[in-house]
């Protein structure tokens, strides 16, 4: 490992790990890892009863037993990173720990195996965790009303701009544009087109910030919000937030919150207060449910009273009898955006985290997240450009621009972490920073750790310096190298096919293999 | 707080590192009058077990509809479906997808250290277009209902046609997300009836509704009377004007006993019934599949195979020039966050049951749900529908659905799901009912004893 490294990595050593093939290739006929319980009624002939439509055959499903299906698994497990093993820095994205209690009670019997259909009295216990969470998001955004029902952030945004369109509709004309600043998540802009607005972009000043100037002009009658990502994607507090606000206010449009680095914010100022009117939240950052690899999120809309009547059925109310019920009937709603009440699972996780911290929990965690930021911010800015000098919040967003004089870009130095045991920062975003790398630390990390990470980045400043080829290559020690993304987009291989039905490939299906 | 790893000393050290007197000094950029000065009103910090106990009193007011030899005042026996279908889930699934290294992994956007969630991923696809009949499968969709308008929003985009035609036995609350969410695309969405007697899309109302403007037609098949449909000569009348099939499937482990919609263009899945707990609702894993030429247009993230620099085959997400952090407004959808522990799951219960596993449990589901139709048939229940079906049925009870709901619920048994509120045609009798492998014969002779 030494000649991998001009200095020595402190967080890392070599380690073994399994090799293992797919799933289909180690299958064998006749194995099982499974027996079913003894049929306790008359069995059937499934040709008689269904004809026609009944099944031939189920083609490579595999076949192990247990033993290999943990071990395929579990070898799998071992060869991805997670924040069980350290820290992301990955800006955001908010990487923070996930408590294990979360896991635990989301698997209690009564609310694991609750029917979504089963009768509004038989399930007063999951009713009651919605309406607690909902009173928790409220409270916490400064909002009046909330919908769970969105099943992630993006599809928060959509739930949220349709509350939008619906108020404006209502007010006797949809608007025709959304504006969004040029730092915005993708899913921004994506939204905004399938909620069949036109997109109209918004020039940050130099700061990194939104541009007054430009806004008062840009806002007109056909603007129907501002989705403003606070802080914005550079880790920045709009500073001028209610000014934003009192400019969109003053045409009737309204101030879309993404809530995604709402992190930043819980406990210590909230958005209903700063003059945002919608805001969704993603659970799966702020309330700490589990990334999974990349789903299951939650994305919960919190809106302003004005906006209550649009929200999506149904809505978890308090019947007179002192029960609680799931209320269809809303004549302005937007519709509904999923089947029944959204992830409950997810919801079951962030209540409980939210209880694990309290009030004082959840500020202290905000300040800590701050903290950790900004303590790499200081300890960093010797080493790499700050292109905003404005103070960061939970994130800060370095460049590269010190480092590609040598040809050494934000994606080497990000792969070179990996070396040194760390997750990639979030490389090329927000795109209003060249060569971005962003940086957000959570509050999940030690002080220890923070200074791992910051004693890795001077070490990869200094290859960089040095030895560029080293990071231009990396990562040396995972499984795999770089791997051909070039390839794999240009002949899309996506599924896996048993080698004896494979055809042969001819130059024009070569082309077109998948 | 004990997620907060800090000593005092640190948060000092750090503070004096930064160059600010007081954490305060950092949140300066937040305007004085907008800083909150006060305490959250929400529950104060809970101990860990605090916080075990607020749960359990939650889970103890809700009817778990969980088998057990003696019944506590919260197990019910339960023959509720409709979209979210009870099966037994192997211990394995949770013991695996607990693993901090799935369970607390990033979006495998540096596939050098993802390789054991592309693996799975790769696997996952790969299952679901052998289950489905299909060629290729996304990495995952939020789930079933969403999926549906994601399938037709896609339709729309690969025939350039505007309409879409969705049978009315659909989901009803598949249909209302889709009536959400595509009428901001300017998509309008024409409903076709069912035949009465099979239960079955009408074909001849069917061939009527299309018309050149038809994108597709959204089925679903077991449908939500569960009634499996006739797939091909569904996609005979679509293919004939042009429009792409799309078929929902809810009920996922119809596949192990039912022919898979290899007609279809696009398949919309919810796997649910794969190892996921109905959980209230969610979360689920829904799942888009289709023929490869429509890949381009195909939403959501994919996972496919390539090589590394040392020629070593791995995994990478690709093609995701068509997804919004590339693309942005121009995107093939908003979609981001999907359900990839939740798909991770799906993955290990298909490879526990595996190819024969499936067919045995959908055998067992058959048993079950037939076993059920006569029992309740001899009570004087009627089935409505003549089409083949699955583990779920529709009937017409001899007193209302209400009624006789609320005499099962004396007995502690949750009755099948009163139809009136979307169907009122049908009458105030009509009820769906589902037995999956867990429905035990004796709750069965009891709800049926019930029904009479």
């Amino acid at each position: 490992m030494s000649e991998k490294f001009v200095g020595t990595p402190r967080k890392v050593s070599t380690h073994v790990n399994q090799n293992e093939d797919l799933i289909f290739e180690k299958s064998s006929p006749g194995k099982k890892g499974y027996r079913l319980a003894e049929l306790d009624v008359p069995a059937v002939d499934a040709a008689s009863l269904l004809g026609e439509q009944t099944r031939q055959d189920l083609g490579v499903m595999p076949e192990l037993s247990e033993i290999e299906i943990v071990r395929h698994f579990t070898r799998l497990s071992t060869w991805n990173y997670a924040i069980d093993l350290g820290m992301y820095p990955l800006g955001s994205c908010t990487m923070k720990y996930n408590g294990r209690i979360n896991e635990l009670v989301a698997r209690l019997e009564g609310l694991a195996e609750a029917h979504p259909y089963q009768p509004e009295e038989l399930s007063q216990g999951a009713l009651g965790i919605m309406k607690l969470l909902s009173d928790c998001l409220i409270e916490i955004t400064g909002m009046d009303a909330i919908t769970l029902q969105p099943a992630a952030g993006a599809h928060g945004e959509f739930t949220g701009i349709l509350l939008a369109k619906a108020y404006h509709t209502a007010n006797g004309n949809p608007r025709k544009k959304i504006l969004i600043p040029d730092s915005a998540h993708g899913t921004n802009p994506a939204t905004a087109a399938v909620c069949g607005y036109d997109i109209a972009n918004l020039k940050s000043n130099a700061r990194g910030m939104v541009d007054l100037e430009a806004l008062a002009k840009a806002v007109d009658e056909d603007v129907a919000a501002l989705m403003l990502t606070n802080p914005s994607t550079i880790g920045v507090f709009e500073e001028d937030i209610h000014k934003i606000a009192d400019i969109l206010h003053a045409k009737g449009a309204l101030l879309y919150m993404d809530g995604a680095n709402m992190n930043a914010l819980c406990g210590k100022t909230r958005p209903g207060d700063f003059g945002a009117d919608v805001m969704h939240l993603n659970l799966h950052k702020t309330f700490s449910t589990p990334h999974g690899g990349g789903g299951p999120g939650s994305g919960p809309v919190a809106c302003k009273k004005i906006l209550e009547p649009f929200l999506p059925t149904p809505v978890v109310v308090e019947r007179e009898n002192g029960l609680l019920g799931l209320e269809y009937n809303r004549p302005q709603t937007v519709g509904r955006v999923r089947a029944w009440y959204g992830n409950f699972g997810m919801f079951i996780r962030a209540l409980a985290y939210i209880l694990a911290n309290g009030p004082d929990g959840l500020r202290q965690t905000t300040e800590d997240a701050v903290l950790n930021a900004n303590y790499l911010r200081a300890k960093l800015k010797h080493l790499f450009d700050l292109p905003f000098d404005a103070p960061s919040m939970h994130e800060v967003v370095f460049s590269d621009k010190r480092q590609t004089k040598n040809g050494v870009k934000t994606g080497d130095m990000g792969k070179r972490l990996i070396d040194y045991g760390f997750h990639a920062y979030t490389v090329s975003f927000p795109l209003v920073v060249p060569g971005a790398m962003m940086i957000e630390p959570t509050e999940s990390e030690s002080k220890e750790e923070l200074d791992l990470l910051v004693d890795a980045l001077e070490q990869i400043a200094k290859e960089a310096d040095e030895n560029p080829e080293l990071v231009k290559t990396a990562p040396h020690t995972t499984r795999l190298q770089r791997l051909d993304e070039t390839t794999a987009a240009r002949k899309p291989v996506l599924r896996w096919k048993a080698p004896a039905a494979a055809t042969p490939l001819t130059p024009e299906s070569a082309a077109k293999e998948w | 707080m004990r997620y907060l790893p800090k000593s005092p000393t640190d948060r000092i050290e750090m503070l004096e590192a930064i160059g600010v007197p007081s954490i305060d000094s950092l949140f300066e950029s937040v305007p004085a009058e907008f800083r909150l000065t006060r305490d959250l009103n929400i529950p104060r910090q809970h101990s860990e077990s605090e916080v075990l106990d607020r749960f359990k009193a939650f889970a103890a007011n809700v009817a778990s509809g969980e088998l057990a030899e003696a019944q506590t005042a919260t197990q019910y026996a339960s023959f509720l479906g409709a979209g979210a279908y009870r099966h037994y889930r192997p211990v394995v699934i949770d013991s695996l997808v607990q693993r901090g290294e799935f369970l607390t992994s990033y979006t495998p956007y540096q596939p050098e250290i993802a390789q054991g969630t592309l693996q799975a991923t790769f696997e996952f696809q790969t299952m679901i277009c052998e289950l489905t009949g299909m060629e290729i499968a996304n990495a995952s969709m939020y789930d079933g209902s969403t999926g549906c308008a994601e399938a037709v929003m896609m339709a729309v985009r690969v025939t350039g046609r505007s309409g879409a035609v969705v049978a009315r036995s659909v989901h009803p609350e598949y249909r209302e997300v889709l009536h959400t969410t595509v009428q901001h695309q300017g998509i309008p969405v024409t409903e076709v009836a069912f035949d009465t007697t099979t239960g079955r899309v009408d074909l001849n109302a069917l061939e009527a509704t299309i018309t050149e403007d038809t994108a597709c037609v959204l089925i679903q098949s077991p449908n939500f009377f569960g009634t499996i449909e006739d797939v091909a000569a569904l996609a005979e009348i679509a293919h004939k004007k042009g429009a792409l099939l799309i078929v929902s499937i809810a009920e996922a482990l119809s596949l192990g006993i039912v022919k898979p919609p290899v007609e279809a263009d696009i398949v919309s899945l919810e796997a649910q019934s794969f190892g996921v707990a109905v959980g209230f609702g969610g979360p689920y894993c829904g799942v888009l599949a289709c023929k490869e030429k429509f890949l381009r247009q195909m939403p959501g993230r994919l996972c496919g195979e390539t090589k590394d620099s040392n020629g070593k085959r791995g995994f990478v997400l690709t093609l995701s020039t068509r997804e919004q952090h590339i693309r942005r407004e121009k995107a093939t959808s908003n979609i981001c966050t999907n359900q990839a522990l939740v798909s991770l799951m799906v993955t290990i219960y298909l490879t526990v049951y595996g190819k024969q596993g499936l067919k045995e449990l959908a055998e067992q589901n058959l048993a079950k749900a037939e076993y059920l139709r006569s029992s309740l048939e001899r009570s004087g229940a009627k089935k409505l529908f003549s089409g083949p079906s699955f583990n779920e049925f529709a009937v017409v009870l001899p007193a209302t659905a209400e009624a006789t709901n609320a005499k099962l619920l004396e007995k502690q048994i949750i009755g099948g799901l009163s139809l009136a509120k979307w169907y009122p045609e049908l009458g105030e009798g009509a009820s769906l009912w589902c037995a999956t492998e867990l429905t035990t014969k004796a709750q069965i002779d009891a709800a049926a004893e019930g029904v009479r």
